[in-house]
Formats: C-alpha cells, structure tokens, sequence
C-alpha cells in the first residue's frame, strides 16, 4: 500500500501517522507539501493532526483552500481512499469531503486522554479488521472536536450507516459518559457517502505499540492494507 | 474601502462559548443578562472603490473562506 | 581603563528626550552604574545607546546578583558537552546523539497576563533549545500559584495552563511532566518556569559565537513591532500597585509563526550556511546582536532601517528593545543568503539582511546612513556590574521531635485530607490541558511515575525528565532545602531506572538587596553545589528570576531543579503504578520518623516549623544505585521515591495510580510513633513493587542498604494494620476532586 501524508503549515502529526504506517507496512510514506498542486497517485491520501494555520479562523479552514487540496478533492472523487485525523478530520470537513462540521469542545478547553470508542461498522476500508460492536481504547486530543451536523443530515448519516466510531464507555455503552467533547451522539468518526473517506477526531496512529498508548489502532491501518494491497 | 464582516453561529446551533460568558456576567451581578451568542468580527481593507463589486466579492469571501455557511450566517457592511 | 572615543558621534532621534536622573532611573540603572557607562562611553549615550545598556545590565540579562554564587555550582563531567553559557546545555547520551535543555522563568509576565507570559515563557524556552540545533521532543513545567482562597489564583491557574497548553500543543511538542504547589507566599507573585528538551546529533550542534568578519547578519521570523519593550527591565523590578498598569509591556505569543520558524530553522541546518544562531528573547535584537559579538569578539553593524516591522513610524530605540517573539537572528556563510532566504519564504516568515559582522569590536548601529549608536563591545561585558551583595545566612532550626507532634485522631480522615490537600491532590485537571502524547514517544505519563520517560526518537533509548523543589525546605533552611531538591530531582530519575545525567536549574527567589533574601540564595547554591558534585550530576543551563516580591512580601526561595537522565533500553523503564496483586512491598531507606517542615505538620497541624529533613548525599547514591540495580536486573514492578506525605501518601498514589490496593503495617521494632513512621518526610527512600521480596531484600542486605519488607498488593484497598482501612475509591476520590470543584466553582 502506498500513502501519501499532506503536511500543512502548522500539521504537527505527520510524524505519528508516517510512523504508524511504515511500523504496519514496512515503507515510508511519501510526504507532501500543501503548496504542491500535484503529487504522485497513491492507494491512501492521509490528512495528519495538527494546528494548521494555527486553528486561525476556524480550524482547517484555511488548510482546506490549499494548492493541494483541489488535487485531493479530485482524487476523493475518482474513490482514492481518504484517512482524515483530527486536524485532518476538520480540514476534510471544511474541504466538504466529509459531512457536518467539527467545533470548539463543549467545556471549552483542550482534552488530551486516552478515550474508549465503540466501532460501529467493519464493512468499510478503515474498520474491516475490527468487529461491530468492538469496543477500543486510543487518545484524543483536541480542541475542537465536538461534531456537529444539522437534523437532516444527522438522519441520512445514521440511515445510512455512515457512522464509524461512536464514544463509549469502557464497556461499550453509550451514554455520554465517554464523550470528551460533546460531539452530538457521541460520534467520533465518519466516513462520507461512498466510505472512501473517513475522518476521526482520535488517533489511532498513537495506538499501534505496548509500551507507547496500546495497540488498538493498528488494526485500523492493517485494515487499509488489507483492503488496498 | 473598508468593510466590516460580522460571522455569528445560525440559531440552533449550540454555543458553549456563549453561554460561558453568559454565565460569566449573571455571576458578577449582572442577572438581566440572557442568552448570549459569539460570533466574529472581521475588517478588511479594500484597494476596490466600487460598491457593488465590492459587496459582490466580498460575498464570495464569506462563503469561501470567512464564514462556514454549514453552521454561520454573516453580514456585509462597507463604510 | 581607555575612554572609547569614536570619531564622529552618533545622531540623536528627533524629539529624543533629554536623559535626566529620572530617565536614567526608569531604564533600571543605579547612579553609580550610570557613572560607569559614561566612563566606558566616553560621553553622554543617546536613548538608543542608555537602552543598550538598561537591558545588558538588567539582573535578567547580566546576572549581577547571582553570578558570584552560580560561579560555585558545578558544571563539568565526561558526559557535558556544552555548560552554562550558551543558550542551552548540552550532554551527550550516546550513539552519536546529545540532550539539549534549559529551565527558563517567565513570573511577572504571567502575574500580570497569564496566559499570554506562560505562552511566551513556552515560547522563549523552545527556541533556546531548537537555536542550538535540537528538535524538542519533551516539555515540562513547574508552577506555583497563591493560596487557593487568594481572589486571584483561579484566574491565574486557568490562564497559565491555558496559555502553556496553547502554546506547547500547537508547536507539537508533548507535555510531559512537572508540578504544581499552591503557598501563600506567592499570592503576589507566581512562578512560572518551563522546560523544554531536544535532541541533536552530537556533531551538529549550533552555538551563538559569531565568527566571520564581513558575514551577513540576518533576522527571520515575525515581525518587530512594540511589544514588551523595556520587558528585561521589568522582569528585574518588583511589584506594586501600579503592576496592572504594566500590561501593554506583556508580549502576545503566536505559536503557529514558532512552529513554522522551526521547521525553517531546522531545514536550514540540515544545510551547512550557519555560522552562528540566537533567539531573540528578553531584550530582543540588542540581546542577541550584542551576545552573539561578544562571543566571537567581533563587531557588528546593524542597519535597523532593514528590520522587517510590523508597526508604522518605529524608530530604533523601539527596534533594539522590543521583544516581539518568534524571532531569531543568524549570522550566515558568505554567499549563503540566498538559499536561506527561499527556505524562510518558503515557510512564509520575513527574512531580512540587516547587518554585518565587523573587526571593530564595536556595535554600530544604523538608520537610514546616520549612525545613531555607537557603543564598544569588550567594555560593556567585562565591566557589567557584578555584585557580591551582603547576605545573611537562615539559621538551621531545630529539629522537631515527632512527640511534640499529636497523632491523628482519625487516621482514614487524615489519609484522604493529606490526599486532597492542594499540593498532593491529583493535577490531572491541568495536565489534560496538555498533549503529552504527541510524537508518540511517551511511555510513562503524567502521574504514573516518578519521572517522565520518553523514548529519544530512532531507538529504544529513553529519557527520564524531572522537575522538583519543596520549597518550604528551602525557606527554613535554604542549605538544606538546596541540597535536598537536587536529591530529590535525582531520585526521581533513578526511580524510574534510568542514570541520572545533569541538571538545568531555575533560581527564584526574593529582592536580593535584603541580606537575607541573598543568604536564602547562597544557601540553596551551596547545597546545590554539594548534591551536584556528589552524585555526578552537574549543571549545565539555568536561570534567574529574582525580585519576585510584592509590597515587600518574597516568595518561598524556590530553586527549581530540572533534571534529565537516560535509560538504555525503554521497555525496562518502570512507573509507580501498581497493577498487579501479590507483589512484596519493600521499604528502601532508613525511617527515623522526620516530621519537621512536613505535609502532613502543615496541612493537618497547622504548622510550618522545624527544621527540614536532612539529606546524606552518600546515602542517596547508595540507595538510588541499588534501586536501579534492581530495576535492571528485571526485579522491579513498580518504584516510586518518597516525598510529599511520606510513606502513607506515596503508596496511596501508587495504589489509586495502579487500582490495586495494598495491606502493610509498621515493622516490629521500630521504636518510632506511627505517624512519624506513616507521615514523615526522611529523604534517601524508595517504595518498591516486586514479585520476589526476598531477592530485593537479600541484595539490599548485600549491599549495605537499609530495606524493609512492609507487605503486599492486592485488594480494594488501602491497610496499613490497626491504623488505615481505605477503599481505593474513596481516596482516588479525595484525590481527584479537589483541583476541579475548586477551578470549577462559582465564587
């Protein structure tokens, strides 16, 4: 499998994914600038966490209007696999990638933490190494992760199964009581309408080694390999 | 020219950074105080000097890049 | 001495006004300091010139009080490549890679805007260590706040950890430890000092000596524009009511510029175009300028009409004294402008030729072709004041004998008041504020264990960060206290497994014209000195921060101890936390019962009295030696050095750490009250979790290291026989509601 990880001006979790994904596949993946309004086709487009344009505005918003992104917009549209974390996650949002919007955490500060989410599908690119239901434990940490979508698009996100990780507790209810930023249903990952695309506020990418975070993310990235190999 | 932008959050969407400063002002005495919404303010200057063309851009900039129209209504004031 | 006499003297600004006495006083020189800037310059200065000299002979950039004392702590050992001196220390940890760190103060910025002077103090601290050619990989902090009943301490903890968690997030880089107490004595002033530490290959490391004459001399970075001008010079001046009308003098941070000046300076260093690289800190371009000749014993022409500037109508003095952030100034190859120059606009930062390196020994400085300062650069180092100011040395106390000290009357009440008392209850509310996971390198986090443990990115190798200091040791015997905090900084590395390395060391402290302030200070560096020099552990970067007092009340003398040490091999690193049922619970370390300066006297008594815990620098090495022998020959499941709260708390933070509970009692013979034994604060001590009590306890036996087996883990919770019978719940409770309800409480 190959990736392509975009780095925007203020990205600071290129790092952890590229990590994460030579750990699960063996090779680097390639590492693009976001003035560049072209790069190499590959199996994956990542779009990394981080602080691009310093959150000014509104996070993501002005990564979203980068060279890059039209190319990325292109790709996303022709079925090109998209993982977007965290900052990513925002940038596709803001991108129209992927629907709803992410905004400021409910108690209005960072939370940086390990966070238990239920997988609510496997049948997609992203989750096809995990089971229904499962329940996984990775960190979060952010700002603005509350995610909101309006009742109508809610309603066709839910009809439509395109939910992919919802915060729970440890034993997998959902409650709230897992939530760290009010995100409306509790929901803490996407995918759009196709399920080529899929943003998550947590990062898996911090979770794929025993003695740094646990190991429940990798599945989702041997996930990807599986399905784009 | 210069041009004001104010972006505020459409109604029905939650608040939290309002209803903090909402909750701010009833503490320090000022109970009369309801419910709050933030938004953003923007100046811009513009080398433009027609008004129309101006409005007509500046319209552009807001869905673009100033305002998410997803959760954010604005409104356009030129001096 | 030679009169320096230049030619023709400088052009003064239009409208510059007449210096009288008072504006002599306003820049922070003393008479007779003025008298010996008239003697090195020959002549009247112009304001430009008496505001070179105001900053350069600050107490924050000079040193004047401290430097006599700080002459005394030592610096050296086979693993030091760079001492104090440079903007960081730098110590080699072997395959080819070196730690670069420094401890950085920046209390009355954040006293007066929280967030915006931690931010900043963030912000300053990490260019410290990236200009030295390190890409930081672990942050820390140590913070102390007033009384939580002071009307200012909520807002002041909300907008430091903010400002901290603002700043460090975005740049990318984990948070990963620190401390934080709440005292009285800081009601007027808090301390904020931050930590940062980065990783460089040992043969490409940058330093600030300027060399080449004719070299270019450029700045990159934001802009210039008015913030904090005169902020070295506030920084050295104490509180008083008009503190609140010192705000605009406050720097504004923008960690998004940091972190896009990072990534620009260190792909520049990849390339081999530096000569010579400084961050513009307190006092800004004339700080960095002036250091960066003086070092190489050159000369420099600065043309501050080539400034980039973010104001309209700036003139030069503002130029030379501001200390807008995010900048840097380097001094380049011939020849190389250019390709720095596509780096930092690639980046999107200014890039700016603004001067040049000379012969003359002299710091030129030009605007629009006048010449409007003109000042000789040997003079203004060697003949900065240095003072040996008088001081009067804190007497020991006597020691308290634990009689004198009443029992609990209800011992599980007291447990959970200890537990929940400001400075031992859980400080997650803070460090949730902060990415400690970024870069995904951190194996022991906030909270579970002794020190932090970061994998050094490439290979299994981790480094161990601390910070520590009790400053009420220190306020009741500051030799003592001096010694102990180094102690303690030292154990918490050895606690986790690793070697202890070296110390970066952050000096706050009271008004050092009073005599006993500067005893309080000479004191504590005398301990210092003696810890450092007996365990191997020198210093090697630091700072000062004094006349942290208002309307003549000083803090608590806090000597922050940062400290860093290395583990070879990651996986064997070990926390605090106990997980596992059935382990022994051995007491290394000798128990005599010390109650005097301690928690549990101040928080359940009342009282602050006695003298401090001793420390036997022999005993610590043998103790600590011994302990990470035993982790790395595998034997170890949990350590965690005993402090604040002695023994009862320690193994209450491991057992609510881990969420397995354990049952203990005193051993048979010792003659010691119970809650002398439970309570008190004997130094040299460990608490070790271990599957074989009797191996541990054989080899301490063998090495002449006092150890003691107390019992063992398992259960809901917390028995120590005949006194304590806690559930876990309810002390993880204590402990983890205290910081929230009060930071969310409404008046």
């Amino acid at each position: 499998m190959k990736a392509a990880v975009l780095v925007f001006p203020g990205s600071n979790r290129e790092g952890d994914v590229a990590q994460a994904i030579e750990l699960v596949t063996g090779r680097k993946p390639q590492m693009v600038w976001h003035g560049d309004g072209d790069f190499e086709k590959t199996d994956l487009i990542v779009l990394p966490g981080g602080f691009s344009y310093g959150d000014y505005l509104r996070c993501g918003a002005m990564a979203a209007q980068s060279p890059v992104m039209a190319e990325v917009k292109k790709r996303a549209a022709q079925g090109v696999p998209v993982l977007a974390i965290c900052n990513g996650f925002q940038i596709a949002a803001e991108a129209g990638l992927v629907p709803g919007v992410l905004m400021r955490n409910e108690k209005l500060k960072f939370v940086c933490g390990d966070v238990h989410l239920k997988v609510e599908t496997s049948q997609s690119l992203f989750t096809n190494r995990y089971q229904a239901g499962q329940v996984i434990k990775v960190p979060v940490a952010h700002a603005e992760g509350n995610y909101f979508a309006d009742a109508e698009t809610l309603k066709r996100l839910e009809d439509r199964g395109q939910v992919a990780f919802r915060y729970c507790a440890p034993d997998g209810t959902v409650d709230g009581s897992g939530n760290p930023n009010g995100s409306i249903e509790n929901i803490a990952g996407v995918f759009n309408d196709a399920k080529t695309v899929m943003g998550l506020m947590p990062h898996p990418e911090n979770a794929v080694e025993p003695l740094f975070g646990g190991c429940d993310g990798k599945a989702l990235f041997e996930g990807l390999v599986e399905a784009l190999s | 020219m210069k041009a004001r932008v104010h972006v505020t959050l459409k109604n029905g969407v939650l608040d939290p950074q309002g209803k903090a400063i909402g909750h701010s002002l009833n503490r320090l005495g000022f109970g009369e105080v309801g419910d709050v919404r933030q938004g953003k303010y923007i100046e811009l200057e513009l080398a433009e000097t027609d008004k129309a063309k101006a409005r007509a851009r500046l319209d552009e900039m807001c869905r673009k890049l100033l305002a998410n129209t997803v959760i954010e209504n604005y409104s356009i004031e030129l001096v | 001495m030679t009169i320096a006499v230049e030619k023709n003297p400088p052009v003064k600004l239009p409208n510059e006004p007449q210096i009288t006495p008072q504006v002599v006083a306003e820049h922070g020189l003393a008479p007779d300091e003025y008298e010996r800037l008239l003697r090195i310059m020959g002549r009247d200065p112009t304001m430009v010139e008496l505001g070179i000299f105001s900053a350069m002979w600050s107490e924050h950039c000079s040193y004047k009080s401290s430097k006599v004392w700080l002459r005394k702590l030592p610096t050296q050992a086979p693993w030091v490549i760079q001492g104090p001196g440079e903007n960081a220390g730098v110590i080699d940890i072997g395959d080819g890679q070196a730690a670069i760190f420094k401890m950085e103060s920046h209390n009355h910025p954040s006293y007066i805007e929280p967030y915006q002077g931690a931010a900043t103090g963030v912000g300053g601290i990490l260019r410290d260590v990236f200009t030295m050619g390190a890409r930081p990989i672990a942050n820390l902090n140590a913070l102390r706040f007033g009384e939580p009943s002071h009307p200012k301490t909520r807002h002041l903890v909300s907008g430091v950890v903010a400002g901290i968690g603002g700043y460090g997030n975005c740049m990318g880089i984990p948070t990963v430890g620190g401390e934080t107490n709440f005292h009285a004595a800081y009601n007027g002033n808090i301390l904020v000092n931050a930590m940062t530490v980065g990783i460089a290959p040992t043969d490409r490391i940058f330093y600030a000596a300027a060399a080449g004459v004719g070299n270019p001399l450029v700045y990159v970075g934001s802009k210039t524009g008015r913030d904090g001008i005169h902020g070295a010079s506030m920084a050295s001046a104490e509180f008083d009511q008009d503190s609140e009308s010192k705000r605009p003098t406050v720097q504004v941070g923008d960690p998004f510029t940091e972190k896009l000046l990072l990534e620009a300076c260190l792909e520049l260093m990849a390339t081999d175009a530096i000569v010579a690289i400084q961050d513009m800190g307190a006092a800004g371009l004339t700080s960095s300028s002036f250091e960066m000749a003086a070092k190489g014993g050159l000369g420099v022409v600065v043309e501050l009409d080539k400034v980039p500037m973010r104001e309209t109508g700036m003139n030069p003095y503002e130029l030379m004294l501001s200390e807008s952030q995010e900048r840097m100034l380097i001094v380049l190859k011939p020849g190389r402008e250019e390709l720095a120059r596509r780096i930092f606009e690639k980046w999107e930062l200014d890039f700016a030729v603004i001067g040049r390196l000379t012969d003359t020994e002299r710091m030129v400085l030009s605007w629009h072709g006048d010449v409007v300062g003109n000042i000789p650069i040997p003079p203004l180092v060697t003949e900065a004041p240095v003072y040996e100011r008088p001081w009067t040395l804190t007497e020991l106390p006597a020691a308290l004998d634990a009689a004198q000290v009443p029992a609990p009357k209800d011992w599980n009440a007291s447990l959970l008041a200890l537990m929940s008392c400001p400075d031992l209850a859980s400080k997650a509310w803070i460090w949730h504020q902060y990415d400690h996971l970024i870069m995904g390198n951190t194996a022991i986090r906030p909270q579970d264990g002794d020190a932090a443990v970061v994998r050094v990115p490439g290979g299994h190798k981790g480094l161990a960060m601390t910070s520590d200091c009790t400053p009420r040791y220190v306020q009741a015997h500051p030799e003592t206290g001096g010694r102990q905090a180094v102690a303690e900084a030292w154990r918490n590395i050895t606690a986790t497994g690793a070697r202890p390395l070296a110390v970066t060391d952050n000096m706050n402290f009271g008004n050092p014209q009073k005599p006993e302030i500067m005893g309080q200070f000479a004191g504590a560096i005398v301990g210092m000195a003696e810890a450092c020099k007996a365990l191997d552990f020198p210093v090697v970067s630091g700072n000062v921060s004094l006349y942290n007092e208002t309307e003549g009340k000083p803090i608590l003398p806090t000597p922050t101890i940062g400290a860093v040490g290395v583990i070879d091999d990651i996986g064997k690193a070990v926390g605090s936390r106990l997980t596992q049922a059935g382990l022994a619970i051995v007491l290394v370390g000798e128990t005599k019962g010390w109650l005097g300066q301690s928690l549990y006297l101040r928080e359940l008594c009342g009282r602050e009295e006695g003298a401090p815990p001793p420390v036997d620098l022999a005993v610590e090495r043998r103790n600590g030696d011994f302990v990470r022998g035993q982790i790395a020959a595998g034997r170890v499941d949990a350590c965690h050095d005993l402090s604040d709260g002695g023994l009862l708390a320690g193994l209450a933070e491991m057992c609510i750490a881990g969420g397995t509970g354990v049952t203990v009692k005193q051993p048979a013979g010792t003659a010691i009250p119970s809650h002398a034994f439970l309570y008190g604060e004997d130094q040299g001590r460990y608490v070790i979790a271990c599957s074989s009590g009797d191996d541990v306890l054989a080899a301490a036996r063998a090495a002449g290291v006092p150890a003691v087996l107390l019992g063992y883990s398992g259960g809901p919770s917390l028995v120590v026989d005949g006194l304590v019978s806690l559930p876990l719940s309810a002390i993880k409770q204590a402990h983890e509601d205290w910081l929230p309800s009060y930071m969310n409480a409404t008046e």
